[in-house]
Formats: structure tokens, C-alpha cells, sequence
């Protein structure tokens, strides 16, 4: 094995699946929301939810697309780059990932189909019925790739046959707790992030003066809804919280950079973490809390870092400073969430200019909050790639050379950088054009599958 | 259940192979056509389709990992590189979709990356069918070769051979999708892509022999083998008298017939093995509860749903571009 190649496919993995995952994220929040508006419309009959819901779906449109052309690398990366590791755990993550791909490609891609040139074809109810399941199928993608890394996290449900891990429990491993804590956690996620996108994008129009109506309706919906749903995020992340504290007590010392045992223990809000010295530079802690995070009492043992041999310790300082972004973002969000619909029951809204530019700035936080709170579980799970049973390093593919594995970590750089810059030049161009225009039936023979041709295919149309 | 999934493996790895095989066709060829007119009908062509093409891909990726986890680890990390080039030129093709339309001054961009990621992806596919047949070098479950140990003559003779085969499957399909100036310029492109393919298939077998392949022993051991090249003559005779008599459909149904008995030709030359001579089914297979869980989801009901929606899908966008007017 080449330490130099380990760590290039590391750096890939984490590249590629982080670029991939902001679409997933995005898209997932979107059908959701593509629903609620639809339901709306369908029972109060105002065309304004129609007239929001056709510009948001060429939105969806576009991040869909482009979370499908990144997708692909992920269903061949693990066995190019982490062959030892899909030998293994093949029989488990396998059938996991290809029950993702099936249920994903049926429900997401034919109902997708309807929705986009179906209006003229289907009746309402069925139209609305499309939309449903268009989002229960971004949701049931999101359920079956959280446990595929559930069970990474927390291997339960299988036996080992000549090193190789045969399951023999699948109700286990679909029931784990850790997944059923996972799964809402990243759900409420990718909700926050659309709730938010179509708020920050509510308030821009309201700076702006434009598209009175619709901002105001986006600026609304999007704030009252974040305003219910971050709360109960951090409620779902605190349940996060306690099974990495119960299962993967590494992980839990890192993300609190707790090198020693601490009865009661300290909770260190900020510090440099020295791995070196095992101990932090300029911490700043407050007595007891860490207890209480911990373990909801005021005298509990927390477990710390020197308990463990070195070579089974995470690198500290990335799980520990995500940790604190994810967590920082949060609370940013539920105060522009809380203020604003706190304003809007007041109707003072539009006028606070204030919070106008809070909320329209407040879009990319979602999504750093998403990554960073990834990046803590991630990194934090290491050295291992299935807790406590296979090792990273043992996970990759042993002939892989650092030659090729540069060769590719080029390719996918300079080809992800290419399509982040014409997709997000793309979406804006979408965003400025805002929902304008009168509302038109697609022509009959219009393409079912092509979900970014939507966003022309309207376009074109009102011209 | 291994019957089972290797069936569905196989079946899925074909329906690839012919309908991404035409839409990247279309992308070889369109680096031949100048005329912007030419290039949209062309694109126009195969835009509704592609994505749902691909899927298949991703499709036959995954149930290899969870039906034949074996074979999916060594050949994917054996194919390292050439498999990291092929999914850059299916992205880049991919996306150049959607953004040479709403390309200003960079369509020339979006035009290379259509025909070169079509080229790139083909190739790729192409040589890694013949680093198989050449044999891939496996020791101890794991790849025994260099990294650009795939880069062989005969490996290169099989990546242009799938090109110019695709290429045909895609002249063909231009031919039922287009009409006029355009039909007629696939019409002439078709006897003139056979040839040389036909060629090449000859030097690949000369060379098969030169090399002494160990695969060619399979041909004598299993004289029904012979079979399929007979199918292939008359697939060619087939598509020289439809092509002189200007049939619609007849071309595309020689050419499939050709990728059909080639394809069996190589699955019956490997059994009982998946990667030729070092990994064979039952040794590569999932454990039984594996199978046994995709079975009774996706394997007895998302899989005949998938097929019914492939179908509806291609029914809606059947006959010619003329009669089924778009924006293209």
C-alpha cells in the first residue's frame, strides 16, 4: 500500500462526495417545499403559489441535473479507490446502494417526468401526487444512503466469514437507532437549506423591488417554516450527539477536544487543539457544562482522548472546528428564523432593512452547516472506515500507485471546477430572471427527461 | 438467486451497451458534421434519452457491487484510470447537453467536450472489453498490473472497434430520427463505418491469434461459439441491402443483432467465469441474504416498473424528428 496514494483518494473522496452533496441537499429541501406550494395551490386555487411553484421547479431542475452527473462518480468510487473496503463490506453496502439507485431512478425519474411537462396532461390531483412522490423519492435516496453510513458508523446486523462481513440481520441494520436519529438529522438539513435558499431568495427581491408578491410569499414561507424546523434540528442534533458520546466516544473527545478523563468535566467552547502535547492552546472552557452535555448531569466522567492508543485517535482539530461551524451556523439561522417571524407576525417585515440583508446573506449557511456537520462525522470516524473494524488505510485499493491517484484527483478538480462555474452562473441567470413572465401549459410533445431543459423550455416559451 | 442476479447483471450491461451506445454514437459522429443546423438536429436527437441511458450504467455499477462484490473491487480499482476517464467524458458530454445551449461565445467549448467526451467514453469501454479478452492480469483477488497496464495494442484495436461500432448504432439512429439532407448523409456514413470496423475486426482477430489468446481455446472447446460470427455475416448482409434500399428500421436491427451476438459471444466464451480465467461466478456471488434482500425489493418490483417506464419512454419519443417536432 502507498501512504501518498491513501491519502490522495482520501482527499478525492472527500472532494467529490462534498461537491456532490450540495445538490442532494439543496434538491431534497426543494421537492418539499415544490409540494407544500403545490398543495396550496391545488386547494385554494391562487395562481401566486402557481406562479412561485414554475420558478422554483426550473431551479430544482438544474440542481437536480447537475446532483446526477456528480452522483455517478460515487456508485464507481468505491471500487476504484476503495476496492479492499467494497470486497468486504460489499454483501452490506452493496444492496444498500443499489436499493438506492433503483428506488431513486423510479420515483425521482418518472415522476420528475410528469412534473415537468405534465401540467397539460394530468389532472390536478394526479399533478399534485407526482410532486409528492418526487419528494418521497429524494427522501427515500436520502434514508438509504444514510444507512449505508449508519452502518458505517455503527456496524450491527452482520457476521464475519473469512474476513468478510456477511450480513445476517437486515432488520438490524434498517432499524439501527443511529440511523433513525441520522436519517432526520439530515432530512431537517436539507429542509432548512430550502427553506432558507427560497427565503434568502424572497429577500433579495424585496431589496431589489422586484416581483413584489412572489418575494414577499418566498420571504414569508421560508422564514416561518425555518423557524419551526431549526429548533427541531438542533433537538435532532443533540440526538446525534448522544450516540456519537455513547458509541463512538473518539469522535465525541475530539469533537470537544477533551484530551483527559474530567470528572466533573469542562466544556471547551474555543482552543487550538495541540495533538503533539495532547492538551489546547488559548482554550476557553466553562466547569461542568461539559458534563451536561455529555451526560445531562452534574458530575459524570467524560471519557478523554489519552484513554485511547494513538493509532486509534481521529485527527482532532477538524472534527472539533466543524463541529463549532455547524453549531455556530445553526444558531445564526434559528436567530434570522425567530427575528423575522417574529416581525412578520408584527408585519413589520419588509421594512427592516436589517433583516432583509440578515436573511438574503444567510443562504450559503445551510449549506456550510450541512458540509461542516459531515465533516465532523467523517473525520471524526477515522482511523476507521467501519467503526472499529476496518481501518482506512486498510480500506483502499493496495495496487492503487499515487501516480494514477493524482492523475484522477486532477481530472475531477479541473471538471468539477468547470461545472460549478456554469452551473452557479446558470442558477444565477434563473434567480435574476426571477418568476416572471405569464404562466403557460408546456407544448404536449414537449421532452419528459431532461430536467435542466425545463428552465428554456419555459423561457422560450414566454417569450 | 445468482442465475437470477447475473441475468439481470448481463441483461442490464447489454440494454447499456445499445442505448448509451447510440447516443454516444451520435456524439462521435457529431465531431463530423460543420453545419450547426446538422449539430442540433443531432443533439436534438438523442437529448431526450440520454440520461435514462446512462442510468443503466449506474444501474449495472451497483448491482455488481451488491451481487458480485468481488468482481466489482478487483476490476474497478484493475481499470483504475481508464474507468476515471470514461466517467469524465460521460460528465462532460453530459453536461454539455444543457450548456451549449445557453453558451454564448463558448459553444465551441461545449461542442469539444460533446464529441470528445462521447470519443473519450466509448474508448474507454472499448479497451477495457479488451484488456478482459486479452486476459487481466489477477493475483490473490487482487490486480497484478501496472497502472497504465491496460494501455495495449490489442486494447487500443478494441477501443477504436467499439467507437466505430457505436458510431454505426449511431448512424443508424440518425437514420429513423432524421429526414432529408441529414438521412441521407447517415445513409452514406453507415457502409463506409461497416467497412473499416470489419476491417479492424480482422486485424483484432489476426492479432488474437498472433498473441495466441487463451480465450480462442474456448472456440474449440465450445464449436457453438461459431454460431455467432455466422450471425454476424448475415447482420452485415442484412444492413448492406437495407442501407442500398433505403429501409427505415432495418439498419439499426442489424446493427443491435450484431452487438447482441457479440455480446453473447463474449459471455459464453467466459463462463464460468466473470473475469476471464482468476474469478468465477460463484466464487465472485453475494452471500445468499444479500441476493436475497435486493431480490424481494428491487429485483421483483422496482425492476419490471423501471423497465415498463424505459419503454413508455422511448414510445413517446418514437418516429422521426420531422414528425415529432421540437424545439431542436
Amino acid at each position: 500500500m502507498d501512504s501518498l496514494a491513501l491519502l490522495l483518494s482520501r482527499i478525492q473522496f472527500a472532494f467529490t462526495i462534498s461537491f456532490h452533496i450540495i445538490f442532494p441537499s439543496f434538491t431534497i429541501g426543494l421537492a418539499a417545499w415544490l409540494t407544500l406550494l403545490e398543495t396550496l395551490h391545488v386547494t385554494t386555487g391562487r395562481p401566486l403559489y402557481r406562479q412561485v411553484f414554475e420558478f422554483w421547479l426550473k431551479i430544482f431542475g438544474v440542481a437536480f441535473g447537475l446532483g446526477v452527473v456528480t452522483g455517478i462518480v460515487m456508485a464507481f468510487q468505491f471500487g476504484t479507490n476503495w476496492s479492499t473496503l467494497s470486497r468486504l463490506t460489499g454483501a452490506v453496502q452493496g444492496p444498500l446502494l443499489s436499493y438506492e439507485t433503483f428506488t431513486a431512478f423510479y420515483l425521482e425519474a418518472s415522476f420528475f417526468g410528469i412534473l415537468l411537462f405534465g401540467r397539460s396532461r394530468v389532472p390536478p390531483w394526479s399533478y399534485l401526487f407526482s410532486t409528492g412522490m418526487v419528494a418521497l423519492g429524494t427522501m427515500l435516496s436520502a434514508f438509504w444512503i444514510m444507512a449505508n453510513n449508519s452502518w458505517m458508523q455503527s456496524p450491527v446486523g452482520y457476521v464475519i466469514h473469512d474476513g468478510v462481513f456477511v450480513p445476517n440481520d437486515w432488520h438490524k441494520i434498517l432499524f439501527n437507532p443511529v440511523l433513525w436519529v441520522r436519517f432526520p438529522h439530515m432530512l431537517l438539513a436539507s429542509l432548512i437549506t430550502g427553506a432558507f435558499c427560497v427565503a434568502a431568495t424572497g429577500a433579495w427581491y424585496v431589496l431589489r423591488n422586484e416581483f413584489g408578491p412572489e418575494g414577499r410569499l418566498m420571504l414569508r414561507m421560508g422564514l416561518y417554516l425555518a423557524a419551526v424546523l431549526v429548533p427541531l434540528q438542533l433537538f435532532f442534533g443533540h440526538l446525534t450527539g448522544d450516540y456519537v458520546h455513547d458509541r463512538q466516544p473518539t469522535k465525541f473527545a475530539a469533537i470537544e477536544a477533551r484530551w483527559h478523563d474530567e470528572q466533573p468535566a469542562s466544556e471547551v467552547l474555543i482552543a487550538i487543539p495541540d495533538s503533539a502535547h495532547e492538551t489546547n492552546r488559548f482554550a476557553l472552557s466553562v466547569p461542568v457544562l461539559g458534563s451536561v452535555i455529555g451526560s445531562l448531569s452534574l458530575h459524570s466522567k467524560e471519557v478523554g482522548m489519552t484513554d485511547f492508543a494513538r493509532e486509534d485517535r481521529p485527527p482532532v482539530a477538524i472534527p472539533f472546528f466543524s463541529f463549532r461551524i455547524m453549531v455556530g451556523c445553526g444558531l445564526m439561522l434559528l436567530f434570522t428564523a425567530w427575528l423575522g417571524a417574529y416581525l412578520a407576525r408584527k408585519g413589520r417585515l419588509e421594512r427592516s432593512r436589517v433583516l432583509l440583508w440578515l436573511t438574503f446573506l444567510s443562504f450559503p449557511l445551510p449549506f456550510i452547516a450541512t458540509l461542516a456537520g459531515w465533516f465532523t462525522a467523517e473525520v471524526g470516524r477515522q482511523p476507521w472506515t467501519v467503526f472499529g473494524v476496518l481501518r482506512t488505510a486498510q480500506a483502499v485499493t493496495p495496487t492503487l500507485t499515487a501516480r494514477s491517484a493524482l492523475i484522477s484527483l486532477i481530472v475531477f478538480s479541473a471538471l468539477y471546477a468547470l461545472i460549478f462555474v456554469f452551473g452557479s452562473l446558470f442558477i444565477y441567470r434563473l434567480l435574476r430572471a426571477g418568476p416572471a413572465g405569464r404562466l403557460v401549459l408546456p407544448a404536449p410533445d414537449a421532452h419528459t427527461r431532461r430536467p435542466m431543459s425545463v428552465a428554456d423550455q419555459l423561457l422560450v416559451m414566454r417569450e | 438467486m445468482v442465475i437470477f442476479w447475473l441475468s439481470v447483471l448481463a441483461f442490464s450491461i447489454l440494454l447499456y451497451v445499445l442505448l448509451d451506445g447510440f447516443d454516444l454514437g451520435v456524439g462521435i459522429l457529431f465531431g463530423l458534421a460543420r453545419a450547426e443546423d446538422r449539430r442540433r438536429a443531432m443533439i436534438g436527437s438523442v437529448a431526450p434519452v440520454w440520461d435514462g441511458n446512462e442510468t443503466w450504467l449506474i444501474v449495472s455499477g451497483v448491482i455488481l457491487w451488491g451481487a458480485f462484490p468481488l468482481v466489482y473491487a478487483t476490476l474497478f480499482s484493475a481499470f483504475y484510470l481508464p474507468l476515471i476517464f470514461m466517467l469524465a467524458g460521460l460528465i462532460l458530454r453530459g453536461v454539455a447537453f444543457e450548456f451549449r445551449d445557453k453558451a454564448r461565445q463558448l459553444r465551441v467549448v461545449w461542442d469539444i467536450a460533446f464529441c470528445g467526451g462521447s470519443l473519450v467514453a466509448a474508448f474507454m469501454q472499448g479497451v477495457m472489453v479488451g484488456v478482459l479478452v486479452e486476459g487481466l492480469p489477477v493475483s490473490h483477488g487482487e490486480y497484478a498490473g501496472s497502472d497504465f497496464g491496460w494501455l495495449s495494442p490489442f486494447a487500443v484495436l478494441c477501443g477504436l472497434g467499439l467507437c466505430l461500432g457505436y458510431s454505426l448504432l449511431g448512424a443508424c439512429w440518425l437514420v429513423r430520427k432524421c429526414e432529408g439532407e441529414m438521412q441521407s448523409w447517415a445513409y452514406r456514413l453507415i457502409p463506409r463505418l461497416a467497412a473499416v470496423l470489419a476491417l479492424l475486426l480482422v486485424v483484432v482477430f489476426v492479432l488474437a491469434l498472433a498473441l495466441n489468446l487463451r480465450v480462442l481455446s474456448r472456440w474449440l472447446e465450445r464449436p457453438y461459439l461459431f454460431l455467432f460470427p455466422v450471425i454476424g455475416v448475415v447482420a452485415a448482409i442484412v444492413l448492406a441491402v437495407s442501407v442500398r434500399r433505403r429501409r427505415i428500421r432495418a439498419p439499426g436491427y442489424a446493427v443491435v443483432a450484431t452487438f447482441v451476438a457479440a455480446f453473447a459471444t463474449f459471455a459464453i466464451t467466459f463462463w464460468p467465469y466473470m473475469i476471464p480465467f482468476s474469478i468465477c461466478v460463484d466464487q465472485a456471488a453475494a452471500p445468499h441474504a444479500s441476493l436475497a434482500f435486493m431480490f424481494w425489493g428491487e429485483g421483483l418490483f422496482v425492476l419490471p416498473l423501471m423497465l415498463i417506464y424505459t419503454i413508455i419512454g422511448y414510445r413517446v419519443f418514437r418516429g422521426s424528428n420531422a414528425t415529432n417536432p421540437s424545439r431542436y
